[in-house]
């Protein structure tokens, strides 16, 4: 099992419902072959950089998941011949961006989180400071 | 009075205060460059949307190569653009 992370871009002439249900689509094809969705974002309809088939927006989904590597090719033939789909990528995370993923997954959450270690951190080192001068009197 | 043993020149020196260039991802321990935030990547770029030189912005070797995977990542899914006229 590696870690994928995956970015598509639909059409935009297709409507709300029918962009989910493409989403969904794959999602389910993923989790039939044996995946495990660990991320999804919906970036909405977003304007492209530059045209791709007449086209100047579309709709992003980019998704993060735990695959075997044969999974990824049934998977990029599925994009390839469904018509909604207008562009993909497809890349396998490295230690660095799985690192990354994670700060990215749960980003208001981490900062308190630190901030609470530095806190309990630092009375400890007074407190083993107060000892080493405690020790240092008795030899003394 | 003391002979004056102080030299002048006819034209001040140029001292060249040169900025020494650094590798931005080494000193703020930046470890992977992420492909989905054009904005970013931007810096890297000049106005056609090309990939600026490391001797102009001081990326180590090893980041640069980053650099130009995320960048190529981006343009295919169409976040920044093959090229262009005044990007910024």
């Amino acid at each position: 099992m590696n870690n994928y992370e995956t970015v598509f871009i639909l059409t935009p002439v297709l409507s709300d419902a029918q962009m989910k249900e493409a989403v969904e689509k794959f999602k389910k094809l993923l989790t039939d072959e044996g995946a495990e969705i660990v991320n999804e974002e919906d970036w909405g309809l977003r304007k492209l950089a530059y045209p791709i088939d007449k086209k100047t927006t579309g709709f992003y989904t980019f998704l993060e998941f735990n695959a075997d590597p044969t999974v990824i090719d049934k998977l990029e033939v599925n994009f390839r011949r469904d018509e909604r789909v207008v562009r993909f990528l497809t890349v396998k995370q490295d230690k660095f961006a799985l690192e990354y993923a994670q700060k990215r997954r749960n980003k208001g959450g981490r900062k308190q989180e630190t901030a609470a270690t530095s806190e309990s951190a630092k009375p400890k080192k007074a407190e083993s400071a107060g000892k080493e001068k405690e020790l240092k009197e008795k030899e003394d | 009075m003391a002979k004056q043993t102080e030299i002048r020149y006819l034209t001040p020196l140029s001292v060249d205060v040169k900025k020494k260039k650094y590798c931005r991802f080494k000193k703020n321990g930046i470890k992977y460059i992420d492909y989905k935030d054009p904005e970013f990547l931007k810096k890297f770029l000049n106005e056609q949307g090309k990939i600026l030189p490391r001797r102009i912005t001081g990326t180590s070797l090893k980041f640069q190569r980053r650099i130009a995977q995320a960048v190529k990542r981006a343009r295919h899914i169409a976040l920044l653009p093959y090229v262009t006229d005044l990007m910024k």
